[in-house]
This record gives C-alpha cells, structure tokens and sequence, in this order.
C-alpha cells in the first residue's frame, strides 16, 4: 500500500460507470433493428423527453426515500394536483396560450407550473405534519398513511373538479416539430428535456457542493450527530419532503401538456411506472433515478415501435433484468 | 375452542358483534327478502375470506403487497374461462379450480423467491407493479379473458336460480339454487377463515409473528425467513384465489372491474385496518362495515348532499356526493391507523380488559 501524504487530495472513490453506460448501449443497439435512422432519432427524442418527465416526478419520490426513509405511496396525489392547479391559471388565459408567440406563451406557462409546485409543496408541508410525521421510521404505518392520503386527495379532486377530464391544450408555439433533414423532433419535447436535465443538474449540484447538501446527505447517514451538532434536521428533512412535492407537481403539469389532459386518476399509471424507476435506480440514489427513467421511457418507446403487444409488460421485465444484475438496483445508495 | 383453534374473540362484545354477523348473514335468505341484501350478504362473505387472507401477509408477516387482487382475479378468470369455454358444467368447474389455484400458488411463488429475497420494502413496489402489468394483460388478451367486458357465464344446472330445490309449499320459503349457492358460498369462506385461523395459531404462524416483530432476530433464531414468508405468500393467494371463484360463481360473471381493479386492492386494504390487522376477526368486521357502507351509506349521503345543496352551502354538496363515499373512508383509514391502529377488533378486546390484547404494532 502506498503512504498518502498529508497534503495529498483524498483518493476519489471509483466511478461506477456501467450504469451509464447502460442506455447509451441500449439506444446503440436498437438502431439496426429499428432499421431507418430518422425513425430511431425520433424514438430516441421521445425517450429522452419523456424520460426526463418521468425523471422529475420520480426525483421527488427517490429523495423523500432515499434521504428522509419515507416510502410515500401518495406520491401521485402531488402529480395531479399539480397538473389541476396549471388549469386554473391557463384557463383565464386561454387567450395567450392561443397566441402564436413563445414568450407570450412562457409568460403563461412559467407562472402558471410557478403556482402549481408552490400549492403541491405546500400540499406536502400538509401532509408531512399531519401524516407523516407520527410515523417516521415505521414502513408499514407509512405505506397505509400515505395510501389513504392518495385516496383522500384523489377523491377531493373529484369533488372540487368533477370526474370529467379536463383537456389542456399545448401552447401554439409549443407545437408542431422542428424539421431537421428528415427527422422530425416535437419542439415541447425539446423543452421537457431541457428541463429535466436543468433540474438534474440542479439537484445534484445542490447535494454534492453545498453546504445544504452535505447536512442532508450526513442527517441520513447518522441523524443524531447532526442533531447534536445543532442543525435542525427536522426542518430539514421537511424541507426536501416539500421540494419532493413540488418536484412532482411540476412533472404533473409538463406530463398533463404531453397528454393534453387533466383527470384525477392521472396519476394511477404513473405510480407504477415512477415506482418501477424508483427500484431501478437504487433506493435514494438521484443519479440511477435519472438512468432509469431514462430506460423506463426507451423500453416503452422502441418496445412500443418494435413489439406493440410486448410493451405492456416491458417495465417489468426491465425491472427483473435489472434486479437480477443488480439485486440492490443500478446504484445502491441506502443500506436499507 | 378447538374449532377456533384456541383463539377465541376474547371479548364480550366482540363474541356478541361476530355472532350477530354470522347469525345474520346465515339467516339472510329468510330475514331480509330481495336480491340486493342476499348480493350484500354473499359479498361480504367473500370479502371476509379475502380480507382474512390478505391479513396473513399484512396483519401476521407486516409485509403490504398489492398484488392480492391479481390472485382474486386468477381465481375469478379461471372458473369464468372454464365455465364459458367449456360450457356450464361440472368437469368446467374442476377445471377451473385445479387450472387457477396451482397457477395462482406458482405465481405468488415466483414472486415471493424474487421480491422477498431482494430487499423487504421492494416487495410493496414490486407486487404493485407486478399487478398493474397482470391488469394490462388481462384487458388486452380479449380473446382469451373478454377485455374490458370480462366473461359472463352459465351455472351447471343445480346452482341456477330456475332449480327449485324445495318448494314454497312446504316451509313457506323457497329453497332454488341460487340460495344453494348462497350458501355454498358462505360455508367455503366459513371454511377458509377457519383454515387460516387455524394457520395463524400454529407453530408456523408464531414464526411469522415473530418475522414480523424484528426478522433479524427470527433469522439469528435459525428459521429461514425467505421459505417461511413465501410459504405466507402462497397460503394467501391460495385463499384469494379461492375467494375469486366463489365470487366469479356468485355473479356469474368476471371482469377487471369485479375482480382485478386497483381500488379493489384499496379496499381490502381498507377493510384489513378498519378491522384490525393481526386478528382474523378483523376480516370479519371490517368487511361487513366496508360493504355495509358501501351498499348503504351512498343513499344516506345522497340525502345529506340534496339537504346541502338546497340549504345553499359551498362545497358540502361536493364532498358529500354519493359517489364520494371513499373519501370519507379514506379519511376513516387515516384515522384508524393513526388512533386505533389495532382496528375495531383491538380496541374491543382492549375494553374487554384483555391485557394483552391485538397484535402491538
């Protein structure tokens, strides 16, 4: 073993990068049996950007989990609240989200995705109080509180909006495609990808290089020597369980403009598929929920393309496969 | 006690209120006139036997899984492929039990080896993914399963409502297959929860108990936790899939919406913590207060909600639609887990002054 001087950086811990490389390789692999280049560019951008939708309502989940050890099985209540606030400001504005101006558009969207993560945050604040927090570090009690909190919120959203759906058309700008060659990319795809990478960033950079970061990330590794260091980690942790809210009920908007559509139980589907990310990943693990959310949305959308009949069921054998790699998910983060 | 296997209800008013239920429900074909109380009462029976079985897994080993339904549909299909393909018979109806009670076995198996082994808190995930793809499955194979309309199907002859068995002549009721059905349906569920109070009583159930409490310690102790919780597992969708059968006979029919939806799972789930997880009884009443309310509470807010609406209040009419029902359910759940999280059953036999009363958890 070689001796470490004093001075010497710390050796870094080797990077994993098999994961990564994982859907690079999938993508690779499906171009000669997709057979035409423009149709493979066009499934690999629906991928990408659903991928990233997928990402942003799945980030929540896995930072609630991975660092607070909740399982929130309401987590979709978020989503859909989310989306049914965006109708209440676009609905007024029908006008501007008609004009053919992107700006006037943005000017539209932003507040109204603005409202929408600051009611599901504050939603969450609700929550985490009233229901979450007589029952931290109590799995079985969590997973029933919070199913009954996603059939309370489900059925109040039938209450207040009626069980019809609600139609939420995209912003004129925002549709219709850019044409490059023979490839035709969705512009709002461009954009949820844009997003869903800033918003990867952004939680990464938050978590590795601030301060804010390095308390969450010791609070789960020993909560109790963070408490004795004088952080109030309770005001912490309820802090991440209300970005985790509103990181869903961002992805609810931007889901709901994909779908062009608002229901109450949007959000049963999701579930599923943002769970199966979720386990993928690795519990808690930000980095392995982007990488599979990414594979989630290529295996729906080549299955899709390749083998209709066969999608319906291609997340799961997703998630064999990728358990039977790696039992733990791509990356283990908890050793829970 | 040795039919109750030595776990008797342990309270005054419990023994009173399980009586009452199954005085009635037996009684129901000559109490309560009409085919909507004889429906209520055979659901509940079904419900009971169902509920009972999915308290194995969450009441006795604390592992949630939301895959239960998917057993109660492999039941519900199985007997409903028979009976329409092969016509209503008797060799139809062997058919479909010994086709969906080994498959229904097989499947929990494979889950349980996979999702047990890998990590406790994946299990929940996994078997709600698991099931959501099986719903996909059957929606889509509509030539095998009849899609989104399920299968309606014929009786063999004896079961049928036109089979006068005794006739009003004699007792003054008339006793015709449907009411043997009836009660076929009731003495199978009867049975069931028999069989699984008996399982919970056994060596093998305190071993579960145990895996529940602190699963370390029962692996440190040298019992192999994976074989005993999919044995669990298997158990339970044994039963589920039998309680799908006799709901499928019962309605003469099986479709996603009677036997493979979410919101059934919701419901068994509601049922189990408003009853009390960890005592068979719970099944019991948790079904007969879920289905009662669901049956008869709707009319009663439909009342509530006109007197609201033309009382001219805000929102009130909303919230208290009929068809809003599980909302105040849900709210009734969180409720339950947070102040009685022994159920209606734990809190009785706590005022019965048993010491050690429900399971503590």
């Amino acid at each position: 073993m070689t001796e470490l001087a004093a001075t010497d950086p710390l050796p870094k811990p080797k990077r994993d990068i098999a994961p990564i490389l994982l859907p690079v390789a999938l993508a690779l692999l499906m171009i000669p049996l997709i057979g035409s280049t423009s149709s493979w560019l066009t499934l690999t951008a629906a991928s990408l950007a659903m991928g990233m939708m997928i990402f942003i309502m799945a980030s929540g989940l896995t930072l609630v989990f991975g660092l607070m050890d909740v399982l929130n099985f309401g987590h979709g209540a978020f989503i859909a609240v989310g989306a049914y606030v965006a109708t209440l400001v676009l609905a007024p504005f029908a006008a501007s989200i008609q004009a053919d101006s992107l700006w006037v558009n943005l000017a539209v969207l932003a507040p109204a995705a603005l409202l929408s993560m600051a009611v599901s945050g504050a939603l969450g604040l609700i929550v985490e109080r009233v229901l979450i927090l007589p029952v931290y570090g109590q799995h079985l009690k969590q997973i029933l509180m919070t199913t009954g909190g996603l059939i309370v919120a489900e059925q109040t959203l039938y209450a207040l909006w009626g069980p019809q759906i609600i139609p939420m058309p995209l912003p004129t700008s925002l549709r219709g495609s850019f044409i490059l060659g023979d490839v035709a990319i969705a512009k709002y795809r461009v954009l949820a990808m844009l997003i869903g990478l800033a918003i990867f960033i952004a939680i990464q950079l938050v978590l590795n290089r601030s301060k804010l970061g390095l308390l969450i990330r010791a609070g789960v590794e020993n909560r109790e020597m963070v408490e004795a260091l004088g952080y109030r980690i309770r005001r912490l942790f309820l802090g991440v369980f209300m970005t985790g809210s509103a990181l869903a009920g961002l992805g609810g908007v931007m889901w709901a403009l994909y779908r062009e559509q608002v229901h109450a139980s949007m959000s049963d589907d999701l579930t599923v598929l943002i769970f199966i990310v979720v386990i993928i990943g690795g519990l808690g693990s930000i980095g392995g929920c982007f990488i599979g959310a990414i594979l989630v949305a290529m295996v729906a959308n080549y299955g899709g393309f390749l083998v209709p009949k066969l999608a319906l069921v291609s997340n799961i054998l997703l998630m064999v496969a990728i358990l039977m790699w790696r039992p733990r998910g791509l990356y283990a983060v908890t050793s829970r | 006690m040795m039919i109750l296997s030595g776990d008797p209800p342990r309270s005054r008013v419990l023994t009173l209120v399980l009586v009452l239920i199954i005085l009635a429900l037996a009684a129901t074909p000559f109490l309560f006139p009409g085919a909507k109380a004889l429906n209520v009462a055979a659901k509940i029976c079904v419900f009971a036997a169902l509920v009972a079985s999915y308290d194995l897994l969450l009441g006795y080993t604390g592992s949630v899984s939301f895959a239960h339904t998917m057993f109660y549909g492999i039941g519900s299909y199985a007997i409903a492929i028979a009976l329409y393909g092969m016509g209503p018979n008797w060799a139809a109806v062997a058919t479909g039990i010994v086709i969906g009670l080994p498959l229904a076995a097989l499947l929990a198996l494979a889950i349980g080896l996979f999702s047990l082994r890998v990590a406790a808190i994946f299990f929940a995930m996994i078997t709600l993914a698991v099931a959501s793809a099986f719903q996909v499955l059957a929606s889509q194979l509509s030539w095998l399963t009849g899609g989104e309309d399920g299968r309606s199907f014929q009786l063999p002859e004896l079961l049928r409502p036109g089979t006068v068995l005794v006739s009003k002549s004699l007792f003054g009721f008339e006793i015709n297959g449907r009411i043997l059905t009836f009660y076929l349906v009731f003495a199978i569920s009867a049975l069931m929860i028999l069989a699984l109070l008996r399982v919970v009583n056994s060596p093998f159930g305190r071993v579960l108990q145990a895996i529940r409490e602190n699963r370390f310690r029962a692996e440190a102790l040298g019992f192999r936790t994976v074989f005993h919780l999919t044995y669990a597992n298997c158990l339970a969708a044994l039963v589920a899939a039998s309680a799908g059968i006799l709901n499928a006979l019962w309605l003469r029919y099986a479709g996603p919406d009677t036997s493979l939806s979410f919101s059934i799972m919701l419901d068994i789930l509601l049922m189990v913590v408003i009853g009390g997880m960890g005592t068979i009884y719970g099944a019991i009443i948790g079904a007969t207060i879920f289905i009662l309310a669901q049956n008869y509470l709707q009319s009663l807010m439909g009342v509530a909600s006109t007197a609201a609406s033309e009382a001219g209040l805000p929102l009130l009419p909303g919230l208290l639609h009929p068809d809003r029902w599980l909302l105040w359910l849900g709210l009734l759940f969180i409720a339950s887990v947070y102040f009685f999280p022994t159920g209606v059953v734990g809190r009785l036999r706590k005022a019965g002054g048993d010491k050690n009363a429900g399971a503590s958890h």
